[in-house]
């Protein structure tokens, strides 16, 4: 049976592609077969990310439409045998996607032997956002420890439990606080909110706190998700977020400050 | 802290407001939502500490206080209700 999960946040620009990518990736590198489909129409991105955006031939609209099968749209991912890619149309326009062809590209997709679908959502709390979230199984809440962040993944936490599918049913969605772009120097100095505050605001289980880190936009310059790069910090705590959604004890890391040397003590380094 | 952290103002610490605001902002956000719609987070403890300054004076039930925020037209208005146990007569 394959389970879907949403990568959602409300806001843009905090990391859900990053996730998306990343957690696909680790899911893919423990030998479980995963699709990860770019829901956001017109902005496609997934593929820059996943660097496969030069064998991007169809897309999800095309599938949907039946100008293409699935076979020929997912596209094999370059470092892992069994992740797939499914991208987002560029051209068409929002009213491309609906809930009824999802369903059906979803239900393929379970058909075909996939053990875990990543739906990638676009930013915002319309259409796009819904036809994501819909179909979800369980949801990852990617969140910024920032005041308009963490008040638009509480919007979407709302949508989760009324909005989709499992809601309607009287289902439970699993839902897991992603925290992404930690600094613990800053929340340290009370500049930024700790993990615990967003804990308390939003009230959901935390699956992983990524630190802010260099080696995020290295790596999607290269194409390459970063938890294929061992040597970061961001890296290695998708990894332990991958472990922990499969049910691994993992201890947080990344979340204090590392210890400053006598010269960086004196002088503030 | 660093040296010269010393030398600098000391800023005040805006995670803390930050928090503060967030907590208020979702709670009116739920309460629209009609979500999770028991009020602002902050009014059982507000009814808690209620209930123990009134008991300083009188000994009333655990249920005697009542906190409610209503909203009507824009307007909040936090409503307490504190039922005093009935007057003894003829002492």
């Amino acid at each position: 049976m394959a389970k879907i999960i949403v990568t959602t946040s409300g806001k843009g620009g905090v990391g859900k592609t990053t996730t998306s990518a990343s957690f696909s990736t680790g899911l893919a590198q423990r030998g479980k077969k995963v699709a990860v489909i770019d829901f956001d129409v017109g902005l496609r991105n997934l593929d820059l990310i996943m660097g496969c955006e030069r064998r991007v031939v169809f897309d999800f609209v095309n599938v949907i439409q039946g100008e293409a099968n699935l076979k020929q749209a997912l596209i094999r991912d370059k470092g892992n045998e069994n992740l797939y890619i499914l991208a987002a149309s560029q051209t068409r326009d929002k009213d491309a996607l609906s809930l009824e062809g999802v369903e059906k590209v979803l239900n393929d997709l379970a058909d075909q032997g996939f053990d875990y679908i990543v739906c990638d959502s676009p930013a915002g709390i319309e259409r796009g956002a819904h036809h994501a979230m819909y179909f979800a199984d369980e949801a990852l809440v990617v969140t910024n420890p920032e005041v308009s962040s963490v008040r638009d993944s509480d919007r979407v936490i709302g949508l989760l439990s009324s909005k989709t599918r499992r809601a309607e049913r009287g289902e439970k969605l699993r839902e897991h606080l992603v925290l992404t772009r930690y600094n613990p120097a800053r929340v340290e100095k009370g500049e930024m909110l700790s993990v615990k505050d967003v804990q308390d605001i939003l009230a959901i289980p935390l699956l992983g706190v990524i630190p802010e880190s260099p080696s995020v936009l290295t790596s999607s310059n290269a194409g390459a998700p970063v938890i294929a790069d061992p040597l970061s910090d961001a890296g290695q705590a998708y990894q332990d977020l991958v472990a922990r959604f499969l049910g691994e004890e993992r201890p947080m890391r990344f979340m204090t400050v590392e210890k400053k040397g006598l010269f960086n003590k004196l002088f503030g380094g | 802290m660093d040296l010269m952290s010393f030398f600098r103002a000391k800023k005040p610490a805006t995670a803390q407001l930050a928090r503060d605001r967030l907590m208020v902002a979702v709670a009116w956000q739920r309460d629209n939502d009609g979500r999770r719609n028991a009020g602002p987070s902050y009014l059982p403890q507000l009814r808690e500490e209620l209930l123990a300054v009134v008991r300083k004076y009188v000994q009333v039930a655990d249920g005697a206080v009542q906190v409610n925020v209503q909203r009507e037209d824009g307007l909040e208005v936090l409503e307490m209700n504190i039922a005093l146990p009935e007057a003894k007569t003829g002492t």
